[in-house]
């Protein structure tokens, strides 16, 4: 599933990616290309492999074969630079219940020095208003899950990698999330994510990644 | 993007697991109460006389400091590996072995640090004579840093392993023993009188050597586990 | 350099090497070892001081030596397979590490029976006993650590970096333990110390000495062949030698 496109050089460049996870193929030869302004979504059923391929492009983890490629170098050549324009928010979210919503945030923004947002500004926009001084342990599944995407309103990284961002969210905080993503996308951002659930936002038309077609044979070609 | 400097970073981690561990008290205290526990059982298991306990103190107060120092050892990371902090440490610009370091750094200062600071009062309880005290606490305080940074090796390895308690003690046990032998050396020495030079500089030595080196481990056992 | 190395990353090319190999060091082994047993065993003069008593140390000596050489080796194959990711080095931890440990039991108890006639006791904590049994907690440690992985890889690797912890360790525990042993000089003065040895002794010693390395090499060759066998079960040159058989 080789995208062509004009001059840009791509963000990210996946090239004949495979991963055998346990003796089992997951993908073989996956090459695609990730440009500033495109949304991307990972599709397909449990255990296809989303999750793994998301933080193969993280970098966490070792493809069994092939390369990625940010801005034309491997990833580990250019792993400081890599590190600074990537947001990679996982299955896992992240967040410790020890903490309140506003000392997360503020974690986070230690970490990569981003910007300095007022915490007050994003928690009223995520609806978390009311609820700082409470340790996020203590909020429902949905509330913590926006504690965890607090990052994407005050972070600068272009690239995206977001492993099942809208699961928790209600249909405020879905409509919110989308509208995010749009933001980013005008904005020159590139996302890459994976859901069971389709977009709803018209302007959002993400390209897809299907991994349904797993390959369950234990192929030859994956190791040589 | 402006990007945060080592020390930013660093000091980040430090008080942020400082401030979770003051939120846990009771994960924080446990330890120390059962190095205090432990203690006590000795002269209720050989007998109060002074001349008994003076003579294998060192010992004891020695051998309790590692259990308690492998009690709290599976937390170091695993909660951090379980809600995907640790991933987000993985993906920071500053090398892990160097981040990695300030959960040492934590470790050793909610562990070790209270260890140094009740090493008087083991002491008393044990009868070991006052002249070896100061040795006691100079050895935890060198030795009780390199506990840290093995025992984070063992945390690092066991991070996929349901109950790795039990394995990291395993592990870390034989490992412990150098600095085992050198600082009860140190105390029985300091309790006679004697010289305690040698033993003190070679047990910093091995402390040094191991705080030097184990970050490597530690950072390519995180990322064995993140996989 | 060793790029003549570079075809045994294949765990078939491995296989086969080692297939070919096996025999001949099986022979060796079974030769020298036959040759310096008996001879220490039976034909040796007696010592001056211990008399026939010391005779095991025909079998301990090898033994104590190759347990570390072969934590030694398991750690070099530990650095090996996380710096270049050769699979093949992968495996021979687990290949090695049983085979290490067994050599450190056959230290312990050759050792306790060289002491009883002389310390009156199965154990005394002399230095080499104790760091051979330490040795034995650090193999322990190694294999509980494999084994605790669902995926081999990841125990692998995780084997891998303790060895090497391990290795490291070694000498500082060696050395440590050593000293203390200096410090709590009890009664017993260590009879491990020989300042030398009559020629006629030494021989049917090396003997033994290349015996117990030749056991070695054979017994981690079997393992590895079987760990081979055993990760690459789905793939047709493996079936083929399962069906051989």
């Amino acid at each position: 599933m080789t995208q062509e496109t004009t001059a840009k050089v791509p963000l990210l460049h996946a090239e004949q990616l495979s991963s055998t996870r346990g003796g089992r193929v997951l993908f073989d030869e996956l090459s695609f290309q990730l440009h500033p302004g495109e949304l991307w979504q990972v599709t397909g059923p449990n255990g296809a492999g989303k999750s793994t391929l998301l933080r193969m492009l993280a970098g966490l983890l070792e493809p069994t074969e092939g390369r990625i490629r940010f801005n034309g170098a491997s990833l580990h050549d250019n792993w400081q630079s890599y590190c600074q324009q990537l947001l990679f928010i996982g299955h896992k979210a992240a967040v410790k219940g020890e903490l309140t919503a506003l000392e997360n945030f503020y974690w986070q923004q230690q970490l990569t020095a981003s910007p300095n947002t007022d915490g007050w500004d994003l928690l009223e926009k995520l609806g978390l208003l009311g609820l700082e001084d409470e340790l996020t342990g203590r909020l429902s599944a949905g509330q913590q899950r926006r504690v965890a995407l607090t990052r994407l309103w005050a972070n600068k990284a272009k690239l995206w990698i977001l492993d099942e961002p809208f699961t928790s969210l209600d249909v405020q905080g879905v409509a919110l999330l989308q509208k995010r993503f749009a933001e980013h996308l005008a904005d020159e951002g590139c996302i890459i994510f994976t859901s069971h659930q389709s977009l709803t936002l018209s302007e959002l038309s993400p390209k897809l990644i299907d991994l349904s077609q797993a390959v369950q044979v234990y192929s030859e070609a994956a190791y040589d | 993007m402006i990007n945060a400097s080592m020390r930013q970073v660093w000091l980040a981690v430090l008080k942020r697991d400082l401030r979770i561990a003051a939120r846990r008290r009771s994960d924080a205290l446990n330890p120390l109460l059962f190095l205090l526990m432990v203690v006590t059982l000795f002269p209720l298991g050989v007998g109060p006389g002074p001349d008994i306990l003076a003579r294998i103190a060192p010992g004891i107060i020695w051998v309790a400091a590692l259990l308690a120092s492998l009690l709290g050892l599976e937390r170091l990371f695993k909660d951090d590996f379980q809600d995907g902090t640790l991933e987000q440490l993985c993906l920071l610009p500053q090398p892990l072995a160097f981040t990695t370091t300030a959960k040492v750094m934590a470790h050793w200062l909610l562990t070790g640090l209270p260890l140094v600071i009740l090493s008087p009062l083991l002491a008393l309880l044990l009868s070991l004579p006052m002249q070896g005290w100061w040795a006691l606490a100079l050895s935890l305080l060198l030795g009780t840093p390199a506990l840290s940074a093995l025992g984070a090796i063992g945390a690092a390895l066991t991070l996929q392993v349901q109950r790795g308690s039990s394995l990291i003690s395993l592990i870390l046990i034989p490992l412990f023993i150098p600095l085992l032998i050198f600082a009860t050396a140190a105390v029985e020495n300091a309790s006679m009188g004697l010289a305690v030079h040698g033993q003190l500089a070679i047990l910093a030595a091995i402390s040094v050597l191991t705080i030097t080196l184990s970050p490597l481990a530690i950072a390519a056992g995180i990322k064995m586990s993140v996989n | 350099m060793w790029r003549w190395l570079h075809p045994y990353a294949k765990p078939e090319a491995t296989y086969r090497l080692v297939e070919k190999l096996l025999p001949w060091f099986a022979a060796l082994t079974f030769i020298s070892l036959a040759v310096g047993v008996a001879w220490g065993l039976a034909f040796a003069p007696a010592d001056y001081q211990q008399g026939d008593s010391y005779r095991i140390i025909f079998l301990h000596v090898p033994a104590a030596i190759f347990s570390m050489g072969a934590y030694a080796g398991m750690a070099i194959m530990g650095g090996i397979a996380l710096i270049w990711q050769i699979k093949t080095a992968e495996w021979s931890i687990p290949a090695i590490a049983p085979v290490g440990a067994a050599l450190t039991v056959v230290a312990l108890l050759t050792g306790a029976i060289w002491g009883k006639p002389m310390w009156g006791t199965w154990w005394v904590w002399d230095a080499r006993l104790t760091s051979e049994l330490i040795l034995l907690f650090l193999y322990i440690g190694v294999m509980a650590l494999y084994f605790a992985f669902d995926d081999a890889r990841t125990g692998a690797k995780a084997a891998a970096i303790l060895s090497l912890v391990g290795v490291i360790n070694l000498p500082i525990i060696h050395y440590s333990v050593e000293w203390w042993n200096t410090l709590h000089q009890g009664a017993t003065i260590t009879k491990f110390e020989r300042p030398s040895i009559a020629t006629s002794m030494l021989i049917p010693l090396l003997i033994c000495l290349a015996g117990f390395l030749f056991l070695t090499i054979s017994l981690v060759m079997m393992r590895l062949k079987n760990e081979i066998l055993r990760h690459e079960l789905g793939r047709p040159w493996a079936q083929q030698e399962l069906e051989k058989n």
